[in-house]
């Protein structure tokens, strides 16, 4: 990663923490301050489908050529999102508990979150599980395939076709609660943009982390 | 010292009980429009990050202690 991009990635979330604590938001009832949160909370959501993404995007490399290292940037990118999801979890868990009345309220996109974290769980213990390290890859490809095709309707599009106090559910897709404000989206969109950042920057340091341990490993062996 | 020790059964004995007239409860994070439920999860990511990190640095000594164990049996 060049060095700018990670400065940027560093401006970007300064801005964010001082600009979504700092500038005006719309004054709602129940949610009061806590509207801010989105800046904190959200990204890391958007975060964690979008390595997810990218893991996806590997593992379907490796099955294509399983003789590059897609296999060790497919694992780390889901490393990295899941971490994320896990953080988007407990910060929305905190938020429900001050907006909705609990921590946890059975809505359709908080099981749906936390299903989707779990089908991603089982993807580390399935890697876990298998001592060779060529069908580990190939299974676990496969296995990230069906994970992110699973997730997408169990955070996007479940809780749209029942009824969710999640924003962005239920009916009301997007960000139309807030459109009255869209200064929001001023802070949102650069949160989104630095913690991804952020995320691809540990990815990156695992990878190379990966690379330098089986390279040590090979001269070991020779 | 007297007048401490009568402020401290003050806070501990009376305070609650004076708390009784408007319900007190540990609302705290309800209080100034909830603006510390947005500190609580920023400290949330900020401290989750942070144990990831301290998780990658034991991986990075591990690392360091396979080359250094190398190096030894190279030599």
């Amino acid at each position: 990663m060049k060095t700018w991009v990670k400065i940027l990635a560093i401006c970007l979330l300064l801005y964010v923490h001082i600009g979504g604590l700092l500038f005006d938001v719309p004054r709602l009832n129940i949610l009061n301050e806590t509207i801010r949160a989105l800046y904190f909370h959200v990204p890391m959501w958007f975060g964690m489908v979008l390595l997810f993404a990218i893991s996806v995007y590997y593992a379907v490399r490796h099955l294509a050529n399983p003789y590059g290292n897609f296999d060790i940037k497919s694992v780390e990118c889901a490393n990295v999102g899941l971490v994320f999801g896990i953080l988007g979890m407990i910060t929305g868990m905190l938020w429900a508990n001050y907006t909705w009345g609990s921590p946890w309220h059975g809505d359709p996109k908080q099981n749906g979150a936390a299903i989707a974290l779990l089908v991603y769980l089982a993807y580390f213990i399935l890697r876990g599980s298998i001592q060779n390290e060529e069908q580990k890859a190939r299974l676990s490809a496969v296995y990230n395939i069906f994970a992110f095709a699973a997730m997408i309707p169990l955070i996007f599009i479940i809780p749209r076709l029942t009824s969710s106090m999640h924003p962005g559910s239920g009916g009301n897709p997007g960000f139309n609660m807030y459109d009255l404000d869209s200064n929001m989206r001023l802070v949102f969109y650069p949160a989104v943009a630095g913690w991804f950042l952020i995320g691809v920057w540990i990815v990156l340091l695992r990878v190379k982390m990966r690379e330098l341990e089986e390279k040590i490993l090979d001269i070991e062996h020779e | 010292m007297n007048k401490f020790i009568k402020t401290l059964f003050a806070i501990c004995i009376l305070g609650p009980a004076y708390g009784q007239n408007h319900v007190e409860m540990a609302d705290n994070l309800r209080a100034e429009g909830k603006i510390y439920v947005v500190v609580t999860i920023i400290l949330i990511v900020l401290a989750g990050l942070i144990f990831y990190l301290f998780l990658l640095d034991k991986k990075v000594k591990k690392l360091e202690k396979l080359v250094s164990d190398k190096k030894k049996q190279t030599n």
